[in-house]
Parts: structure tokens; C-alpha cells; sequence
């Protein structure tokens, strides 16, 4: 009996959500991400087989996890003569449970803060979270980055590899830890996401597969870590971002955030993440941490998601907030960002100026937001160069197609 | 009496541990470390993993930057080392943060291949 495209759709669906804690709660009883990986993806083609008979059982998620379970022990079985495991299979018959190392007890939360550990190289942190957490294939992540498959392949197994050897541990950081290691997992999901919604290259101006998966590991992050303002910061980020992507395009053109049918944005998004943006608000008025970066960001977008029209906009209290931004992160590219919202509130000319002083001459967004300010200005012959220098600089197809567009409609 | 650290350069990859070269080189330094112990001359041996197992840590700053791999810059030579002991990693990267601060040098933290 063959499986229907909605049984195959409903056991991707299944698979895509038990993934990362099956690997997790294997990862950490063995010890062996490889050994857990291989587990999960042998329980999936054991489903594959069964459950087009036998129907999806009542609790799938406990099936898998139940069936990977044994497939490990097989496998470690086979194995015995390695010592470690063979004591590690012995551990199933151990039911004590496992001693607290950190705020919360989620397998799934070790196996992050593993797969995000800053000794990993930073492309590698990404395709290791996506395949372990996210359950995508190397194929898929290929795909996504727009890399060769073998590359993601090789960057998994490397990654794995030194998890092993170097001893990187499969536990909740503390604030002992030497390094901001929660703000490292929320850069990597905040990467996947930027990846899908700014696409560099490609066909596709938006990958929503990745945006989908970067907002999936965010509601994970956020179950899991309730109290971190940043992760309900980067949260609130992406579903304010994401709410505007039907507006976003239009006949494969870029439509800025000024002239988008504001109709068009997924009200349902927003208000989740207005709430999120006040449920911070309320806890840094209440005592707790100053906002981080991401916390901002959101605060940002939820400004400009509150506006009915775009001349509605708040821009002086945009403007404070990338002052906070940048007293944070003092980058060029924060400050590009908050001359954009200086324009606004004090003219083209003031934002020019210090758009002028940023070293970001390699950076396609440095120069479209230059040619807007010129063409504001009526500086047209400037403002041609300026353009022509964004669509040479851009990869975005959309993108492109705008600048080209506004160039070609200066007098 | 000084202490001194013989630091094995190598370049490429080994060959496979159940190799004939391999065994060769096994029983080769294992003799020579047994002439050490018997002379009195031996404080510690150790193998070190490959480079690509290797991150190196420096907190000379306000906030320690970790990456991944061995020193950058080809130009720095290991000018001493500690041998330390540590649950994992983290643990690991704690105490060589540490030492980065009490040396003013990054440092770069690479298992042993245990024995």
C-alpha cells in the first residue's frame, strides 16, 4: 500500500516538529549526536512503512521518539564492543532523573545552545541547527543558502565532529559562561530568518521556507525561555517583519515600507506581536534588564506597525530608539538605519550628512538610501549615481527592480 | 633544572591508526617515552587532535571572543602551555579565559585524544 500525498505531507509535518527533541533527548542520553541523528531518521522510515497500513497513531510524537529510542539501542547493541556505549546503553535501565544544570529542563534547549556554541564556525552553527533542530535536509539547507549540498554535508560533519572531540556539552549555559551564549542561539535564528526575508541571490526575492522555520525555532526559543526579554524580542522581530511580507512585493518589485498597502499585512501577526513588544516594555518598566538589541528592533517595528498610514508614523520616537540601538551596537549599519528615520524628522539634507560620513561604500542598502536622500533633495544627476551603484551592488532581484524603477523615473 | 616542551610539527594528515606506518610511529614514540621515564627526563606526553578540533579564546578585551580553529595569525608561536583538567569545554574555556587575561595572549584550547 502506498502512502497519499497527504499522509507523506502529514508525517513531513510530524517529522519536522518531533525532530529536534528526539534528537535532543537521544543527544543526551548517549551522548552521540551521529547516533541520535541516524536514530530519528530510521524511526521516520519506519513510519513511512507502517503508518499507510496502520494509520498515524493517536500520539505520533511518542511513537517516533519511542521507536528512535530503539533504534539506538540496537545500534548500540551491534556495536558493544565500544566500551562508552555499551555503558551508555546501560543508562536506559537508569530512571533517576537527571541532575538541574540550569534555569529549565528541555533536552531541546541543550541541543541548541550545543548546535549555536560560538566554537563552531558561524555557517556551520546555522546548517547544524536548521538539520538538528529543525529536522530540514542537508538538501534543504542547501538550497536555502544557495550552496552546494556536499558543502552543508561536510560542515555538519565537521561540526559534529568537534561537538565529540572538543567536549562541547550538551547543557544549559549560566551566567558563569564566558560568553553571551543566549544572545549567540538568538543570532543564529535572527541569521535563518534575514536569510529568508532578504534573500541576497536567487530567483526568489523571499524564501519563506527559511522565514517560517527562523519564526518556528523563535516560538520554540520562547516556550522554553519565557523570562528572556531578548528571545520575546526576536520573536516579536520576525512576526512583525513576517506580517508585512504580502505587501512587501508586487509584480516582483520591492515595495518600501512607505508606499505598502498597509491593508494587506496580516493583522493576526501584528497583534501577537504588539503584545509581545508591550509584555517587554512592561517588564523593563518594571524593574528587569534594560532591553537588548533585538528587544529594540522589535520596538522599532512595532512603531511603524502601529501606524495606520505611513505619514502616521511616529519617527521621533523611532529616532530615540535607534539612539538606544546605537548606544548598544554603534555599527555603520545601525546608524544608516537611523539617518533613514532622521530624514524624517529633520530633512533629506541633516540625513545626508551623516549618511555621507558612514564607511559603507560595498554596501548596496548605503547607496539606495543615498539616492533617495539625493533625489529627495532634487539632486538628479547625483542621485542616478547613486542608484546605479545600489542595483550593481544589490543581488535582491526585487530589490533591483525598484532602484532600477526610481532611476529611471528621476527628471 | 628547566622544563621543555617538545612540540610535535606536522603537516597533513596522519596516517590511519591501524596503518603499518602508524604502528611504526607508535611503537617508535612510545619507545622513546619509555627511555624518557627511565631517565628521569619525562614530565607529561600527550597526542594532540587535529587542528580542525582546536578554538582558541581571547578575553584580552572586555568581552571574550571565541572562534573556532587555531590562532589566525601564522606568525604567533606557542610560547607555553597548561595542561589542565576539565568536565567539558565550557569548563575548559572558563579556566583559558583566565589565562588569557593572566598572560595578555589568547589561547588556544585543544583536546587530548584520551587513552
Amino acid at each position: 500500500m502506498s502512502a497519499s500525498p497527504e499522509l507523506l505531507a502529514e508525517v513531513d509535518r510530524i517529522f519536522r516538529e518531533e525532530h529536534g527533541r528526539i534528537v535532543a533527548a537521544l543527544a543526551r542520553r548517549f551522548g552521540d549526536l551521529d547516533l541520535a541523528e541516524d536514530a530519528a531518521g530510521e524511526a521516520l522510515v519506519i513510519a513511512l512503512e507502517q503508518w499507510p497500513t496502520n494509520g498515524v497513531p493517536s500520539n505520533p510524537g511518542g511513537w517516533l521518539m519511542t521507536t528512535a529510542t530503539h533504534r539506538a539501542i540496537d545500534r548500540i547493541r551491534r556495536e558493544s564492543h565500544r566500551d562508552a556505549k555499551h555503558q551508555a546503553a546501560l543508562m536506559i535501565t537508569d530512571d533517576t532523573p537527571h541532575a538541574p544544570t540550569g534555569p529549565v529542563e528541555d533536552d531541546r534547549l541543550r541541543l541548541t545552545f550545543a548546535c549555536c556554541h560560538p566554537a563552531l564556525p558561524a555557517e556551520a552553527r546555522v546548517a547544524l541547527t536548521l538539520r538538528m533542530l529543525g529536522g530540514l535536509t542537508v538538501a534543504e539547507i542547501a538550497r536555502g543558502f544557495l550552496v552546494a549540498e556536499t558543502a552543508v554535508a561536510r560542515r555538519i560533519s565537521r561540526a559534529k565532529a568537534k561537538i565529540g572531540a572538543a567536549g562541547i556539552p550538551f547543557r544549559i549555559p549560566d551566567e558563569n559562561d564566558v560568553t553571551d551564549r543566549l544572545g549567540g542561539v538568538l543570532d543564529v535564528v535572527h541569521l535563518v530568518f534575514n536569510e529568508g526575508y532578504l534573500a541576497g541571490a536567487g530567483d526568489d526575492p523571499i524564501r519563506s521556507d527559511l522565514t517560517e522555520e527562523a519564526i518556528r525555532l523563535g516560538r520554540m526559543l520562547r516556550s522554553l525561555l519565557p523570562e528572556e526579554g531578548e528571545v520575546a524580542g526576536l520573536l516579536a522581530l520576525m512576526l512583525l517583519t513576517d506580517a508585512r511580507r504580502a505587501a512587501r512585493l508586487e509584480d516582483g518589485e520591492l515595495v518600501t515600507l512607505d508606499q505598502q498597502d498597509r491593508g494587506a499585512w496580516n493583522g493576526e501577526l501584528i497583534d501577537e506581536g504588539h503584545a509581545l513588544v508591550r509584555e517587554c516594555l512592561a517588564a523593563v518598566a518594571g524593574g528587569g534588564r534594560p532591553p537588548g538589541r533585538y528587544q529594540l528592533m522589535a520596538a522599532i517595528s512595532a512603531v511603524h506597525t502601529d501606524a495606520r498610514e505611513a505619514t502616521d508614523t511616529d519617527w521621533g520616537q523611532i529616532v530615540q530608539l535607534y539612539d538606544q540601538l546605537y548606544a548598544l551596537t554603534p555599527t555603520p549599519i545601525v546608524a544608516l538605519n537611523r539617518a533613514v528615520a532622521i530624514a524624517e524628522l529633520d530633512g533629506p539634507d541633516v540625513a545626508l550628512a551623516i549618511v555621507d560620513r558612514l564607511e559603507l561604500g560595498g554596501y548596496h542598502a548605503w547607496h539606495a538610501t543615498r539616492a533617495d536622500l539625493l533625489r529627495r533633495l532634487g539632486r538628479s544627476a547625483d542621485a542616478r549615481r547613486a542608484y546605479d551603484a545600489a542595483i550593481e551592488a544589490g543581488e535582491n532581484p526585487a530589490e533591483r527592480a525598484f532602484l532600477a524603477r526610481r532611476r529611471d523615473e528621476l527628471g | 633544572m628547566t622544563q621543555y616542551m617538545l612540540s610535535v610539527r606536522h603537516a597533513g594528515a596522519y596516517p590511519a591508526m591501524d596503518s603499518p606506518e602508524a604502528q611504526r610511529m607508535f611503537a617508535a614514540t612510545g619507545a622513546f617515552t619509555d627511555r624518557l621515564k627511565a631517565n628521569g627526563q619525562w614530565v607529561f606526553v600527550g597526542g594532540l587532535q587535529g587542528t580542525e578540533t582546536a578554538t582558541t579564546i581571547d578575553a584580552r578585551g572586555d568581552a571574550p571572543v571565541v572562534t573556532d580553529g587555531v590562532f589566525p595569525e601564522s606568525k604567533e608561536h606557542l610560547a607555553g602551555f597548561w595542561v589542565i583538567e576539565a568536565a567539558d569545554l565550557d569548563e575548559a574555556l572558563k579556566l583559558a579565559a583566565e589565562a588569557s587575561k593572566a598572560c595578555n595572549d589568547p589561547i588556544e584550547v585543544r583536546p587530548f585524544h584520551s587513552m
